[in-house]
């Protein structure tokens, strides 16, 4: 029996704020000492008030907006109301049925080439809660409770069921992860939390009907930690829910958590229907009306994303599409990619000996730098990058043959160097290069001179 | 008269003319605190020794500097804060047992005020519990009496602030009113209560009840002060989201000295057949005064006061029950088996009308017809500028009166809830007395922000009348 996986994907995303959702306090809290980035707002005393961060609000306007969205003229947040000692007021202030964006899309490519389109069916914000830490105190188990997380601003991002493979799930995420961190809204880490995940699962088995097209249940597992484990939970999954329905049986309604040592899921507690969060409207803060007009606002400053500068890249530098994504994957990259080039464009109209192709050329060899990492963007400024390209150039290049013969004699006459080299003293190379310059009287490539002759003390080697 | 009797606008002008320090009425108020709060019961803190310190530090400031009292117009002068403003470090219980030991760790806005304009906090006054109630009964620690007849209910929720205020044990005092909680006691005690426009004053550490409906508000001895009060502590607030950004524009009431022909409107329904018959009597007199003083009357027309009601009861509830999960004992205060039977009654109906299967009917539908109501008053404000009516359907009712009655507090409150729904501010004047010898009430409503219309019309009133002025024996 073939069986489709049915796989929705819930997002939530930290934003990197200064402040807190509803309070002034800071919003960064990984490794800060418990409990000291907190306030009445966020602790949940008595005659606190929430009052909304704008900033958080804009950025979740932008995610939406990257996200392809409907940006909703009216919203509001809501209160979700329930127990569980991490949550300060007793209830999250969330958004319910009128969040900031809804029916967005997103396109993700396959393996094979093909690219699909995920549907987004909504993004929304509300507050992180509290952390609880277990542990043994005198013996004796304890839980407790650091209130630094409770409501920094989270962004909740819905797929439709439309993801049918783990693969298509992994590709959904790291193109959700790359144009967040694309807006420079959030970190968007697994590892540091500021990206987290719940995957919906469910099979289309027999047991679906023409009149309800979706499975009659639907698992959801938590405690995901990287791209690697949800890959891995989703096929675990898939595997135990077949092996249910193969038996006749419908998988039980439920949250699973991920183990990832052993690679399988296992029952955490029964998800109700839906647990009545008995939601109204947040009284505590005036609803959003007339948002076209900042989501307008918003849509100028939304920066190029990564679709749009690979396209861009391959059209305005003649890159190869492969080449343009990797160089496109980090805007960071990206960005010193194209650095270089605008120094190297302006360098080379300075001189009138301009050819196109030329141009070109360098361009490519930028390129190969950065993706075969001859160069550490992070070390080497654009303008030396391109310093070194051009010092080949425009140079009179001597003879291939002529400076072969000229690095023979400078090693034969600097043996004692050779040697140091040989038994393991790289600076001698930096020596015999330096040598050879020193002939040449600066001209020449030293990146080129010392290849050649790293090669032939190689070939020399008894 | 001693000094505890006096006026916040006397006191102020006596402590500037120097005829008396701040301590020696500080000193006042205490002594007669010392003398009648036994019987009354109007106080759950009171801060006797850290006043004193403070009223000498004020009179030593004074002495230094004269003009301070120019940028600090409250300097010097005791007030009476309802239980329910967070005050930092100073007990604050909610009028219940699940905050018996509970200190903020900061000030209300409203408090921040009133510190900044020098007002010595004399103490922390009576409510029903989590201001659930119309007659302070519903206090977890005990019941405030009427100063007037202390076998009688003084009103609620913020009866300790009004019975404070009667009894002369303070200045002035501050209040908070959801429906009702600041206009029924004011009535019920024979004082001034004022209820601001929703969203006028920062509700900022004020324990939540109803949040779309509660406004802080000052109860005094006289319209004067409650408009000295309410300049001080209205005002844009950027810890309260609902706070309104338009600004009180100031109100001098001696400029006006004639109603010129103000539209005073009368609806019709909330003339109740059930009102006291002393009730309808002083309310008839007070008719005939206000046209005296210049006013055009008119009777209208208002929905049904019954059918706001519903709409209140089951919105607060809901609000309610969700204002009330924060209080679990994990982080603070006592755990949850601390809350009192009114509490609980509403937390479940609360619960109940919000959950699944059950919202579209009870609390969407009520928040559909609390906009019919909002614009009831809208149309009825083009007919007219300002209503008058009741306050109460009784005067003061006996202490026990509440045991057997759930719905006591809603039908009691039942001419406060549509304008308080509606976020419109109101004010409840003494008019009369009544049965028992107990103070009637009158109340005037306005539209949204019309304040500066409210308080002058109160003050003509005042000005011809002295209701204000009597005293209760004690």
């Amino acid at each position: 029996m073939k069986y489709l996986p049915i796989i929705g994907l819930e997002i939530h995303v930290e934003l990197r704020t200064k402040s807190k959702m509803f309070c002034g306090c800071p919003a960064y809290h990984f490794q800060v000492l418990p409990n000291t980035h907190t306030c009445p707002v966020c602790l949940g005393l008595p005659g606190a008030l929430p009052v909304p961060n704008q900033k958080a609000i804009d950025w979740c306007l932008l995610i939406g907006l990257a996200l392809n969205c409907e940006i909703q003229n009216e919203a509001r947040f809501d209160r979700k109301n329930y127990f569980y000692p991490d949550l300060p007021k007793g209830y999250q202030i969330s958004q319910y049925d009128l969040p900031f964006c809804r029916n967005g899309q997103l396109k993700i490519e396959l393996d094979d080439q093909k690219t699909k389109v995920v549907r987004i069916n909504r993004v929304h914000l509300e507050e992180d809660t509290g952390k609880l830490v277990h542990t043994f105190i005198n013996g004796e188990k304890m839980t407790l409770i650091d209130f630094n997380r409770s409501g920094v601003p989270l962004v909740e991002i819905v797929s439709e069921p439309e993801i049918n493979s783990p693969e298509e799930a992994v590709s959904y995420l790291k193109k959700i992860q790359q144009i967040i961190r694309y807006l420079e809204v959030s970190d968007c880490d697994m590892e540091k939390g500021s990206m987290r995940l719940e995957v919906n699962i469910s099979l289309a088995s027999p047991l679906t009907t023409k009149a309800s097209p979706l499975p009659k249940y639907k698992v959801e597992v938590k405690n995901i930690n990287s791209f690697r484990f949800v890959a891995k939970a989703i096929n675990y999954e898939i595997q135990r829910q077949k092996m249910l329905i193969d038996k006749g049986k419908i998988p039980i309604q439920e949250t699973r958590g991920f183990d990832e040592k052993i690679g399988k899921t296992y029952s955490q507690r029964q998800k109700e229907e839906s647990h009545d969060y008995r939601y109204f409207p947040e009284p505590d803060i005036p609803p959003f009306i007339d948002l076209k007009v900042k989501s307008e606002k918003l849509k100028r400053i939304l920066p190029e994303l990564p679709e749009e500068k690979i396209k861009r890249f391959i059209k305005d530098y003649g890159l190869l599409a492969t080449n343009a994504k990797i160089l496109a994957n980090d805007k960071k990259v990206a960005a010193y990619f194209e650095e270089s080039v605008k120094i190297l464009q302006k360098a080379k109209s300075k001189r009138q000996t301009v050819k196109l192709t030329e141009i070109k050329q360098k361009i490519k060899d930028i390129t190969n730098m950065i993706i075969n990492k001859k160069i550490d963007p992070r070390q080497t400024q654009p303008a030396q990058l391109v310093a070194m390209l051009l010092h080949k150039a425009y140079q009179n290049q001597p003879n291939q043959k002529v400076l072969l013969l000229l690095i023979k004699r400078i090693l034969s006459d600097n043996a004692q160097a050779v040697n140091d080299y040989q038994g393991g003293k790289k600076t001698a190379l930096e020596f015999l290069v330096g040598q050879v310059m020193r002939e040449l009287k600066g001209k020449g490539n030293p990146l080129i001179i010392k290849k050649l002759i790293e090669k032939l003390m190689e070939v020399s080697k008894p | 008269m001693t000094l505890n009797q006096l006026t916040l606008v006397q006191a102020q002008a006596g402590l500037k003319k120097k005829k008396f320090s701040s301590e020696e009425l500080v000193n006042a108020c205490l002594k007669r605190i010392q003398k009648v709060d036994e019987k009354i019961k109007a106080f759950l803190t009171l801060e006797a020794e850290a006043v004193l310190k403070k009223a000498k530090e004020v009179d030593k400031l004074l002495a230094k500097d004269e003009k301070i009292s120019e940028t600090k117009p409250l300097l010097g002068i005791p007030l009476a804060i309802k239980d329910n403003f967070c005050t930092k470090d100073l007990k604050t219980t909610a009028g219940s047992l699940v905050l018996s030991d509970y200190k903020p760790p900061y000030d209300a806005t409203v408090v921040k005020k009133l510190k900044e304009a020098g007002a010595i906090i004399i103490g922390k006054t009576n409510l029903d519990a989590w201001a659930h109630g119309s007659s302070t009964e519903t206090s977890q620690f005990f019941t405030t009496r009427n100063p007037w007849n202390v076998n009688f209910l003084p009103g609620g929720s913020s009866g300790g602030s009004a019975a404070a205020v009667a009894a002369d044990e303070v200045i002035g005092a501050i209040g908070s009113e959801t429906a009702g909680s600041i206009r029924q006691p004011a009535a019920w005690c024979g004082i001034t209560g004022l209820k601001p426009t929703y969203g006028r004053v920062s509700r900022y550490g004020l324990i939540a009840m109803c949040s779309s409906t509660d406004s802080p508000g000052p109860l005094t001895k006289s319209v004067e002060d409650a408009c000295l009060l309410l300049q001080i502590i209205a005002g844009y607030d950027l810890k309260d989201a609902t706070s309104i950004k338009t600004s009180l524009p100031k109100i001098n009431l001696a400029k006006f000295k004639n109603l010129n022909g103000l539209k005073l409107g009368l609806p019709k329904q909330y003339f109740l057949k059930e009102l006291e018959k002393e009730i309808n009597k002083a309310l008839l007199s007070a008719i005939k005064i206000f046209e005296k003083l210049g006013a055009k009357i008119k009777w209208v027309d208002l929905l049904e006061p019954k059918y706001a009601v519903a709409v209140y009861t089951i919105i607060q509830r809901s609000e309610v029950s969700s204002n009330l999960a924060r209080f679990d004992g994990i982080r603070y205060g006592q755990d949850r088996s601390f809350f009192g039977e009114e509490a609980k009654r509403r937390i479940m109906l609360g619960t109940y009308t919000l959950s699944a299967g059950y919202y579209e009917a009870y609390y969407k539908k009520a928040q559909l017809v609390r906009t019919l109501i909002m614009k009831d008053f809208e149309r009825v404000f083009k007919e007219v500028e300002l209503l008058l009516a009741p306050a109460t359907p009784s005067v003061a009712l006996p202490l026990g009166t509440t045991k057997e009655a759930a719905m006591f507090g809603e039908l009691q409150d039942i001419l406060f809830e549509a304008s308080s729904l509606a976020g419109l501010p109101a004010i409840s004047l003494p008019c009369g007395f009544g049965r028992d010898g107990l103070p009637v009430g009158l109340q005037i409503i306005g539209p949204s922000l019309k304040e500066d219309l409210i308080l002058p019309t109160a003050y003509l009133y005042q000005q011809v009348t002295d209701w204000h002025k009597k005293k209760p024996k004690l």
